[in-house]
């Protein structure tokens, strides 16, 4: 910590107790509060329950959470993939100095900005085009699962692709140039040298994909079929109807699936994070 | 396996930035060149050129016989050895040194064998089970110089192998490096370094880089006792470099006349005048110049004193003085005619 007197150490964990738990942590602590409550009128919630988890953790709810960790699943392996493709194209395309023209880093700032578009565009434009493109023949996935992950992968590849730029970028080259020089063709040296090195930026990338993807909602209002309804969704109309409470349960299961997933890749420890 | 390297008129530049100029050198099978020069000179993008990591804007690479200028480095049948050492730090050491030979799709079975060889031959064979992180910077060296024989190149590249390392591991590993050369007699080193020293011991000969172009190349006694210009005359050991005019079997340095052997620098011209440091010797002698004392520096085995001749500093190195001579006394310093080297200045600057 930069704050060295005693005094100046207390004041900065009074400032941080009385700013910053109240902004981040009791939104939470409300809706964790309000996921058992029976009643709230007055300031406090009362008559507790655990009515509204057993609701939350059965039938239709239950099958939203499992279409929810599909989605997210599929859409950051989707994201994944392509986003680290991509990023490796870019990162070789705007490589200075040999066999590179300007024309081939000018297609390489390209993909950035291309990459960057669906963080820019809100998600419920991007939807509407998800929706309106694969609408119509040849292509009709209107009303079928595989729309929605569609969409959640368009929305996420740019996060995987940003995270997987920065790692290659600060990649040294020179893992690349002695493997090269010790005969390795260039998909050898991606496979066993570039990967294995990158695999700890992967995995954070998978993870934010992931924690995404599980609490997208506008985009996925637009395009959701009756068969595959997310989480998100079901909290949405929960709250609509009035069933707050049932709401917040359901936002605390989404929450707690989410962080469980998270963790799990965190575990994901790889020889190369040693470094 | 061939071996040995030539340059053929090797030119590489970066935009309108040339940072090898017409570059032409030949290593021969099992030689060991040293590519010396200040960083900036080029030796590095040489090393490059031969590796396939630049690509020459004009000229051709060969390594053996054979034509390697637009080959993708895998396909060059090089060992690289760089200054950061490169280990793949999610490999164990064996795993390293087995990279080469699985990805050449060596018989599985034979690949142990070569492993433990090449770790045995540089004394790493204790440390196979351990990962890169847990190797100090020696080690990791040792581990860098096996995975790159293990490939048994025809050509080995060292870009300032030793340039990490601290004074005393550096002597040593200079001294590993000799061996490792007599044990592989046909293995060609291309060795870049900055340090006279390592480009001194290790070399068979010395290419010495200046300004994207090669100054001077011949071995190190040549370049040494010979240098053919005052940027390999400072450069390869620590050379007075005095400015003089010609005469007819003598040169004038300030007001004093001095013999040397002017050999074809024509007479009435003004050249340098080189000499070593240690083969200028105190009091009277052949060459005597009378100077007074401006600083004198004790280096436990000598003495380091500059002479001031004319306006001319002269460095002096004797074998420790039991009386040094104090600050703003006058000498006299001489040196035998053989021990000068006559620079033409015509040669010097290009």
């Amino acid at each position: 910590m930069l704050v060295h007197s005693r005094k100046g150490k207390w004041a900065t964990w009074a400032a941080f107790f009385v700013l910053f738990l109240p902004l981040f942590a009791l939104p939470l602590l409300v809706i964790v509060a309000a996921s058992f409550a029976g009643h709230w009128s007055g300031a406090f919630p009362s008559g507790f329950t655990g009515e509204h988890y057993s609701a939350a953790t059965r039938g239709e709810s239950l099958q939203a959470l499992t279409t929810s960790l599909l989605t997210a699943l599929g859409a950051s392996l989707i994201a994944l993939a392509a986003g680290t493709w991509a990023a490796l194209a870019a990162a070789r395309l705007k490589q200075r100095g040999d066999g590179t023209t300007r024309l081939s880093r000018l297609c390489g700032r390209t993909l950035d900005t291309l990459f960057m578009l669906p963080v820019a565009v809100p998600s419920v434009v991007v939807g509407l085009a998800v929706l309106v493109a694969f609408s119509k023949p040849p292509m009709i996935l209107n009303g079928t699962s595989t729309i929605v992950v569609l969409a959640h992968a368009i929305l996420v590849t740019a996060f995987a692709y940003q995270s997987v730029s920065a790692a290659i970028l600060r990649l040294d080259p020179a893992y690349e140039q002695a493997a090269a020089s010790l005969g390795a063709r260039p998909a050898y040296v991606l496979w066993r040298v570039k990967l294995p090195l990158l695999l700890p930026s992967l995995t954070a990338a998978a993870g934010l994909c992931f924690a995404l993807s599980m609490g997208e909602l506008s985009a996925t209002m637009m395009l959701y079929p009756p068969d595959w309804t997310p989480l998100p969704v079901r909290i949405y109309a929960a709250t609509d109807r009035g069933a707050t409470f049932t709401g917040a349960a359901l936002a605390v299961v989404l929450m707690a699936a989410t962080l469980l997933v998270l963790f799990a890749v965190s575990r994901i420890r790889t020889k190369a994070s040693y470094r | 396996m061939s071996s040995g390297i030539r340059f053929d008129s090797v030119s590489v530049a970066y935009g309108k930035n040339v940072v090898l100029d017409g570059l032409d050198l030949t290593v021969e099978p099992g030689e060991v060149m040293a590519l010396l020069g200040p960083s900036g000179s080029g030796k590095t993008t040489a090393l490059r050129a031969v590796a396939g990591f630049v690509r020459p804007a004009s000229g051709r690479v060969f390594i053996g016989d054979r034509d390697v200028t637009s080959l993708p480095p895998h396909r060059r049948g090089i060992g690289m050895v760089v200054q950061q050492y490169a280990l793949f730090p999610h490999m164990r050491v064996e795993e390293n040194v087995a990279f080469g030979l699985k990805a050449q799709k060596v018989a599985r079975a034979e690949i142990p064998g070569r492993v433990a060889d090449a770790l045995s031959m540089t004394g790493m064979a204790a440390y196979a089970k351990r990962f890169p992180r847990e190797l100090s910077g020696g080690q990791q060296q040792r581990v860098a110089i096996a995975r790159a024989l293990a490939i048994r190149p025809g050509v080995l590249l060292l870009d300032e192998p030793l340039s990490a390392l601290d004074a005393q591991l550096r002597s040593g590993m200079l001294a590993e490096l000799a061996r490792l050369h007599r044990e592989l007699p046909d293995v060609s080193i291309l060795y870049v370094t900055h340090d006279q020293v390592e480009a001194l011991t290790l070399a068979d000969r010395i290419a010495v880089m200046d300004r994207a172009r090669l100054q001077d190349c011949g071995t190190p006694q040549e370049l040494y006792r010979r240098p053919r210009n005052e940027f390999t005359a400072s450069f390869v050991g620590n050379a007075n470099l005095l400015p003089v005019s010609v005469g007819v079997g003598s040169v004038s340095l300030g007001g004093a006349e001095v013999k040397v052997d002017t050999g074809e620098v024509a007479a009435g011209v003004s050249a340098t005048l080189c000499v070593r440091p240690h083969l200028v010797g105190l009091g009277p002698g052949p060459n005597a110049l009378a100077g007074t004392v401006t600083e004198v520096q004790w280096r436990g085995a000598t003495h380091r004193l500059y002479v001031d001749v004319d306006g001319q500093s002269v460095k002096a190195d004797l074998r420790e003085l039991r009386k040094p001579p104090s600050l703003g006394e006058e000498v006299t310093v001489h040196f035998a005619p053989e021990d000068a080297v006559l620079l033409s200045a015509g040669v010097t600057h290009d």
